[in-house]
């Protein structure tokens, strides 16, 4: 498999979901404390980066095949509601993810929330980002897992992942507030066809079929879905289907 | 049940027809490679736009538990 690809798609993935989580770290340090907050952050990266050591090689001992029918049907599934999400949101059903409205919700919420110390640490702030980053994560780790398990090379698909926590975390740092003008539905548009796209090749490689042009029929798999998305978000029209959603 | 839920809610997520299109679909597949003996590889993406194509269908419907359409005849007078 293609390492680019391979990079670019747990890169991106793991952008998305990465904002998503800085907005909630950041609603938690800001309101109530940094120290319990980060304790927080550290813990969910470690019962993460467990995981993905735990099973990436027990994946790689399975059979092949049966790895790709279980990992390609779980990708197109992921990869369908990302789509789904992301036609919703471009046709203009489903209203945009805004990580400011977010971030105030959260803050308000953290404000709001009683005082309760447990092993020294501000419980509230402890737990918002823990939980945060590791479900988050979760689905990252999944990505991870099954594309560098298919590819042979967790530790690159890792790669992809921790650079994008990289990034995300030095523009936080740098802006100390949610990245809300990151292109989140686009980026969202990317992934779902990236993950739909390998979820269909290892899913009918896993079944017995054998693809024309072997690897090469990914680019006419990515693009038969990039035409049939585009075509979905331009013949759907809320005015004519008005949906609150 | 908690983690049960949780399961469900990350795999299937908000639309369960998109999980279960996607399991017949490998089925379908499947049973064409191996009791047909066809290389089915044209059915897949077809189909997996066929998936989409129903979850956004039921996504953009109008759902009756939304509208305030009168419930019929015996639905009490407001």
């Amino acid at each position: 498999m293609n390492v680019a690809a391979l990079l670019l798609t747990t890169f991106l993935a793991s952008a998305v979901e990465g904002v998503e989580a800085l907005t909630i770290v950041l609603a938690a340090g800001v309101t109530r404390e940094w120290r319990s907050t980060l304790i927080g952050v550290g813990a969910a990266l470690i019962a993460l980066a467990g995981l993905v050591a735990v099973l990436g090689p027990a994946l790689t001992a399975i059979p092949l095949n049966a790895l790709r029918v279980a990992v390609g049907g779980l990708l197109l599934a992921f990869g369908l509601q990302w789509i789904r999400k992301a036609v919703l949101r471009a046709a203009g059903f489903k209203s945009l993810h805004d990580e400011a409205a977010i971030f105030a919700r959260e803050t308000q919420a953290a404000r709001q929330a009683g005082e309760a110390r447990r092993a020294g640490l501000d419980w509230y702030a402890f737990t918002l980002a823990f939980k945060g980053v590791l479900l988050e994560g979760l689905e990252v780790v999944f990505i991870v897992i099954s594309f560098g398990a298919n590819a042979h090379r967790v530790l690159v698909a890792a790669a992809g992942a921790g650079a994008a926590v990289l990034v995300v975390t030095a523009a936080g740092i740098s802006l100390h507030r949610p990245l809300a003008r990151v292109p989140e539905n686009t980026t969202k548009f990317v992934v779902g066809l990236m993950l739909t796209t390998f979820g269909t090749f290892w899913g009918g490689e896993g079944v017995g079929v054998r693809w024309p042009g072997s690897d090469a029929a990914l680019f006419g798999i990515l693009a038969v879905y990039v035409a049939a998305s585009a075509a979905a978000v331009a013949v759907m029209d809320p005015a004519r289907h008005p949906v609150t959603m | 049940m908690a983690f049960v839920r949780f399961l469900w809610d990350f795999v299937v997520g908000d639309d369960w027809v998109s999980a279960a299109g996607v399991v017949l679909l490998l089925a379908a597949v499947a049973l064409a490679v191996h009791a047909g003996s066809v290389n089915a590889w044209w059915l897949l993406p077809p189909g997996v736009i066929v998936v989409l194509a129903l979850t956004l269908r039921r996504a953009t419907r109008p759902h009756p538990a939304r509208t305030s359409r009168p419930r019929g005849r015996l639905a009490p007078p407001p």
